[in-house]
């Protein structure tokens, strides 16, 4: 379908494309199996500018928005998701710095993470606090002008990997909701270590550690925002994440519907190939219907994003949602074409599969996502003035 | 330091055929790539300019209005400039004439210090026009070259891998290099380079932009000419032996000795 994208979107695709195709889709299998940071790809993502796409020109980056650059992860997730998660995930880390970050931070972090030179991670989660943010305990306490960090991270992507991390920790417990605060830590810090490298179902070329903190000292310039802002800062934040897992979701399902076709049309069984089954055809139908409503939501949903509205949660969600949700379903119908085949190793389709299953759990569970769809609903019906009976 | 690649559009191997009846390359739907081997020269140059920020890469190609777009995938990858040598004069050339013609491109860029081309083009094959190239311009040239590095302003430290091992040479600058795969895989494309790419204005340089005599370029300024182009006639009757060595020693005599082959 015809998105009318711009010639410099267009642009953006085709390169992202062409490193999909030409360098991820060649080793992907590999970084699978071997769990392998893909640092060689780091690299070539690092040059060919896509590292910068939603950062302004001024700190280094090409000046889009949201939906450049859901169109950049969307092409490089058909290929593998491994890696379109280190790509992305470093935008989640750069993201609280960019919203809310001082002069100063934005000038110091963002022109490397635009540029690629160095990965930036996120790291909220910790074991007791996963749906629930409120319930995080590291704790960051004030001492003169500095702060000393005390706590652990749990499954961080890009964690150990990064060089730069926006870190939430408890400033002051009392104050509830308005207790949390962000941090820029950088990796080398004294104090800050990484837990072991995780073994994961899928998502195996991307790297997920804890973060360490003990006894860690920074100074309060690498406040993120002001003390007391984390939750809002974290929300924010996630309103111009999630279409961005969106897109991993649309990549991961045209990838498996890709090779879900092709396979049928190839496949002969009772003297046919499988395609000409109306089973089949219409499993390929779902597929490729349920994967072109997922594009044109995030599409629609990044677009209406980068337009600042005031309200961005619902929509956020909504591109998080749907498309995980139809990665699992593509993905899961993709080994089912393949039958056997689909099943096995040696074929790209039952890693997809392991892979789509992260998309309906990372960066707020989709059941979280439909708690703030049911919640945003309430108010804004709670708003109107008129019945619908 | 101003390098100046040269490349050539050639029809993407994968999908090349010869039309029975006129024995000539089937070119109708089939894709031009950029030859292999001048990408890596490309590299090569853009490696070069990495390690050092003023050095410019100006390409250069002969051929149709089209190989612009070639032109173009070069400055996508960080080429500076792009020269396109486009004339019907041009035409039917070999190796010769398409070396005299870049030699006046080269000629009139002027302050060229280093040439670089890919070692030969996977359509001709001749590896002709790197050497011939140089011998117009009068400069040393060192080919199969898969590494070089820059020793002083004058000089360059480059690595040749023949048949019969690895050579290291020092040449003097100006010179003409051609290089191997080994020199590094092409890099891609960025998104910067893609857009200044599709802006970027493409001189064309025709005969007389170059100052050549018509007479000397093209098929009439051409020392071989092509008579007939014809696919070998394919090769029946093949047996593949299978299983092992004593079988397959045991099956040829049998074949041999059924082809009656004198003293068997």
């Amino acid at each position: 379908m015809h998105y009318f994208l711009t010639e410099e979107q267009q642009m953006i695709q085709d390169l992202a494309a062409q490193i999909a195709r030409e360098k991820i889709r060649p080793q992907r299998a590999q970084l699978d199996e071997g769990e392998e940071f893909p640092w060689e790809l780091v690299k070539v993502l690092a040059q060919s500018d896509l590292y910068g796409l939603y950062i302004p020109e001024a700190y280094g980056g090409m000046g889009g928005g949201i939906f450049e650059n859901c169109l950049a992860v969307e092409k490089l997730a058909e290929a593998c998701i491994g890696v379109a998660t280190t790509f992305a995930a470093s935008g989640l880390g750069a993201y609280p710095i960019l919203l809310y970050g001082s002069e100063e931070l934005k000038r110091r972090y963002l022109p490397d993470i635009a540029g690629g030179q160095r990965l930036a991670a996120f790291g909220v989660t910790e074991s007791g606090a996963g749906s629930d943010v409120s319930g995080i305990q590291t704790t960051a306490v004030k001492d003169g002008d500095d702060y000393i960090l005390n706590g652990t991270k749990q499954w961080i992507t890009n964690g150990g990997d990064a060089e730069i991390y926006s870190v939430l920790a408890i400033t002051d417990r009392s104050k509830g909701p308005r207790g949390a605060t962000f941090f820029v830590l950088e990796k080398g810090d004294p104090g800050f270590t990484f837990g072991k490298k995780e073994k994961k179902l899928g998502l195996r070329a991307s790297s997920t550690r804890e973060l360490v903190f003990q006894d860690c000292r920074v100074s309060r310039d690498r406040i993120i925002g002001r003390e007391g802002m984390g939750f809002i800062v974290a929300m924010k934040t996630f309103d111009k994440s999630r279409p961005g897992i969106g897109a991993l979701g649309v990549g991961l399902a045209q990838g498996a519907l890709d090779l879900a076709v092709e396979y049928a049309r190839k496949r002969i069984q009772f003297g046919k190939p499988i395609i000409s089954f109306q089973a089949i055809q219409h499993k390929l139908a779902n597929m490729a219907t349920q994967t072109e409503a997922a594009r044109a939501l995030v599409y629609a949903g990044a677009r209406f994003l980068d337009s600042e509205p005031a309200d961005m949660s619902k929509v956020a969600a909504m591109c998080k949602l749907f498309p995980g949700d139809v990665a699992m379903y593509v993905a899961t119908e993709a080994v089912q074409v393949l039958g056997g085949y689909g099943y096995m190793q040696d074929y790209p389709v039952e890693k997809m599969m392991r892979d789509a299953k992260i998309l309906q759990i990372y960066e707020g569970t989709n059941e979280i996502q439909r708690n703030i769809i049911g919640q945003e609903l309430n108010k804004e019906y709670g708003r109107l003035k008129e019945s619908f009976f | 330091m101003h390098i100046v690649v040269c490349i050539k559009q050639v029809p993407d191997a994968k999908n090349v055929r010869i039309d029975p009846n006129t024995n000539t390359l089937v070119r109708q739907g089939v894709e031009s790539i950029i030859n292999p081997f001048d990408l890596f020269a490309v590299e090569a140059a853009l490696k070069i300019k990495d390690s050092d920020g003023s050095t410019r890469v100006t390409v250069i190609t002969m051929g149709p209005p089209q190989a612009a777009e070639a032109l173009r995938e070069t400055i996508s990858r960080g080429v500076d400039d792009a020269v396109l040598l486009s004339d019907r004069a041009f035409a039917g050339a070999d190796t010769w004439a398409t070396s005299t013609t870049l030699a006046a491109a080269v000629r009139k860029l002027g302050d060229v210090d280093l040439v670089i081309c890919g070692k030969q083009a996977v359509d001709g094959d001749t590896a002709q026009v790197g050497p011939e190239l140089a011998t117009l311009l009068d400069i040393p040239y060192a080919t199969f070259v898969k590494k070089i590095e820059a020793l002083d302003g004058k000089h360059l430290k480059v690595i040749r891998q023949t048949d019969e091992g690895v050579e290291v040479w020092k040449v003097p600058s100006p010179a003409l290099l051609t290089v191997i795969k080994e020199v590094g895989e092409p890099r891609l494309p960025s998104l910067r380079h893609k857009m200044r790419a599709k802006k970027a204005e493409v001189p064309v340089w025709g005969v007389e932009a170059l100052g050549l005599d018509p007479e000397k370029v093209g098929l009439s300024g051409s020392y071989t000419q092509v008579v007939r182009v014809f696919s070998p006639p394919r090769r029946g009757n093949r047996v593949m032996l299978e299983g092992a060595v004593e079988e397959q020693v045991e099956q040829l005599f049998r074949y041999l000795k059924e082809a009656k082959v004198p003293g068997l």
